[in-house]
């Protein structure tokens, strides 16, 4: 019964024979060639879906949010869902960029960048519809502590105005963040480019950062607090996205299980948009060696985590409704399965809990348009878990009396739909202007960045001792 | 360039190596020679180069704390007066200083303000936005930010002497050594 152990090292996160040179080409000459004529129409596609959420939104500003299938009992209704939706899928970036930060995983730099891009668009779609659906819009600064003619201020023991500090700390942090590591790359940028326009633009945005090493000190320290800053945000927001539920006495909604359960959730649905961005890009852009299958993979086991955790805590609120021996309790979870929205809620079971269990096989979690597929999946599936619990629990609340089967109308789809033409707007001029990848934070976990790769006499480079094998090449 | 034969002011000396370990090396040689003004520039923070250069701690986290308390200490405030002083209100009987549920919100500021001290308390600390520096008349530097390793001596160090440092920089292994005039 000996058997014999090897040490089996991470292959290698950037693949092909590629010096610092060719990552620098590679990333920063997609933001210097001429614009693709694709990427016009994609834009333009985009810009027209915007205006649809324009249009939708002066029209919702002049006519009242009766143009919505909000009715009572059921007042809160895809504006809801989709924000909760809309900030769910921007977690994964933070979690990328400040979670897998803090435990060293140097995969996370080929597409950190990308993630934390997504992260601020999705919350910038999020923070329309809370915004929108207060109804009496000339008085949204309500929400805010400013002094007003009432001479009153916000309840701070209302979630809802928590809500407003967690999603704006959450995008202005967001926001810094990115920003931070994105100035040595805007900073290469600078130095390539041959146009006046773009030397002053990016030359003005990278601050005039030069490498320095003094000054490379204290970035790191920066990089490193505002992960830890960012990791407990991160979790904290979508804690308090589901306390605008939980703390509720809604059936249904009040249950100590949300926030873990949301904030799985969020990084699920988060991932899977990663992946579905992801997909597209590194074929279109050549990034292949940058985005490696084993990233991919990586990322499918996240998901197969994150979509098991959510799957257990549907079962956990069932039993959890059975065990508190609450009757209203009982006949909510009841009704979800085999009530009005039964489609709903099997949607949300496929889409969630059976299709990640496909990523325990190897070949499907690296095989690519499987992946598209599955990233797809998940996301309607999450979209679906957050129709159900906003409303179901509402349609079916404590007097049968008042029950009511609720429709979205026209516009709640229209304005849904014309999220989309903002979050790609951006996304687009992100992949245009700005380095997808992570440029000088991929060039720090390649092996020619460890001075201990260099031989001691000639000060050559020697590949590390340890031969990194050439993983499943039978299923690529 | 005529630029070394006006009256313009000598910068440094700005040195070329191949590869980060060379750069550590030569970092390594400058601390060990007493240089006080010099700097390493690399397209990435280079490993180890803070025990190389002998670099003090960050006092990053200073700055951080000290804003991450503002932000606690300062939200406090506002909430106490808002809720219980300028307007207090009778929320379903709950005492008005009800902190456990102030508590998210005074999280939130504290990341916030710990955040802007983090980011801005850098930019400080590095001395940025500088747009112009000496070094940017170096076209050679431009490398830099792509795979550039370079090692500047500045004049205004104590031991600053042009042939002595041009020498001292050749025999560490320095593949191109050029002059940078403040324009």
């Amino acid at each position: 019964m000996s058997k014999t152990y090897e040490y089996v090292p991470e292959p290698a996160l950037v693949k092909g024979n590629h010096d610092f040179k060719d990552i620098t080409a590679m990333v920063t000459d997609i933001n210097m060639r001429p614009t693709p004529t694709a990427w016009y129409v994609a834009f333009g596609i985009s810009n027209i879906l915007m205006l649809v959420l324009l249009v939708s939104i002066a029209y919702l500003f002049w006519e009242g949010t009766g143009i919505w299938g909000l009715n009572q009992p059921v007042g809160w209704g895809w504006a809801i869902i989709n924000f909760v939706w809309w900030v769910g899928i921007g977690h994964a970036g933070t979690l990328i960029s400040a979670i897998l930060f803090l435990f060293r995983q140097g995969w996370r730099t080929a597409i950190n960048r990308f993630a934390e891009a997504m992260t601020i668009f999705a919350v910038m779609c999020a923070g329309i519809f809370p915004a929108i659906h207060v109804g009496r819009i000339w008085v949204v600064y309500w929400m805010f502590p400013l002094p007003n003619s009432m001479a009153m201020w916000p309840n701070f023991n209302s979630p809802l105005l928590w809500d407003v500090f967690a999603v704006s700390t959450y995008f202005t942090v967001s926001f810094l963040f990115w920003y931070v590591g994105l100035i040595p790359d805007l900073a290469t940028i600078r130095d390539r480019i041959k146009s006046k326009l773009g030397k002053i633009l990016y030359g003005t945005f990278a601050l005039g950062w030069r490498g320095s090493n003094r000054h490379w000190w204290n970035y790191e320290k920066s990089y490193m607090i505002l992960a830890g800053l960012a990791t407990p945000l991160v979790l904290s927001v979508h804690t308090i996205v589901s306390f605008d539920f939980a703390v509720s006495i809604i059936p249904g909604w009040h249950t100590t299980i949300f926030p873990p359960y949301f904030v799985a959730g969020a990084v699920f649905s988060g991932f899977a948009m990663v992946l579905t961005l992801m997909i597209i890009c590194r074929k279109i852009y050549g990034l292949e060696d940058i985005m490696t299958v084993d990233h991919i993979e990586k990322m499918n086991i996240i998901i197969l985590v994150t979509g098991s955790m959510v799957g257990f805590a549907y079962i956990m609120e069932f039993f959890i409704a059975w065990y508190s021996g609450v009757e209203y309790e009982k006949a909510i979870f009841i009704i979800r399965a085999t009530g009005p929205y039964a489609w709903a809620y099997w949607i949300m079971i496929t889409c969630n809990v059976i299709s990640p269990q496909l990523f325990w096989f190897k070949k499907l979690r690296r095989h690519v348009a499987f992946t598209f597929l599955i990233s797809i999946v998940v996301n309607i599936g999450m979209w679906f878990e957050r129709f159900v619990i906003v409303v179901t629990s509402l349609s079916t609340d404590f007097l049968p009396s008042s029950w009511g089967y609720y429709t979205a109308t026209f516009w709640d789809v229209i304005t849904y739909v014309g999220t989309f033409g903002l979050f790609f707007t951006f996304f687009l001029l992100f992949l245009r202007f700005l380095p997808m990848v992570a440029v000088s934070e991929l060039k720090g976990v390649m092996p020619q960045a460890d001075p201990h790769n260099y031989d001691e006499e000639t000060g050559e480079y020697v590949p590390p001792k340890v031969q990194v094998p050439e993983p499943y090449n039978k299923t690529d | 360039m005529d630029r070394s034969t006006s009256d313009n002011k000598l910068y440094g000396i700005l040195a070329e190596f191949r590869n980060p370990k060379e750069l550590l090396d030569a970092a390594k040689l400058m601390n060990s020679k007493g240089f006080k003004n010099y700097d390493t520039f690399s397209p990435f923070p280079v490993h180890g180069m803070d025990k190389a250069m002998n670099l003090r701690k960050s006092k990053l986290g200073w700055i951080v704390g000290g804003h991450g308390l503002i932000g606690l200490v300062g939200g406090f405030a506002m909430i106490y007066f808002m809720m219980v002083v300028d307007y207090p209100l009778n929320i379903s009987g709950k005492p008005l200083m009800n902190i456990p549920a102030w508590v998210p919100v005074l999280f939130e500021l504290t990341v916030l303000l710990a955040a802007f001290g983090a980011v801005f308390g850098m930019f400080y600390l590095n001395g940025l936005p500088r747009l112009n520096h000496p070094l940017f008349n170096s076209e050679n530097f431009k490398k830099a930010s792509d795979d550039g390793f370079f090692v500047c001596i500045e004049s205004e160090d104590p031991q600053f002497e042009t042939s002595k440092v041009e020498t001292l920089l050749k025999d560490a292994g320095a593949t191109n050594i050029e002059k940078i005039y403040d324009e």
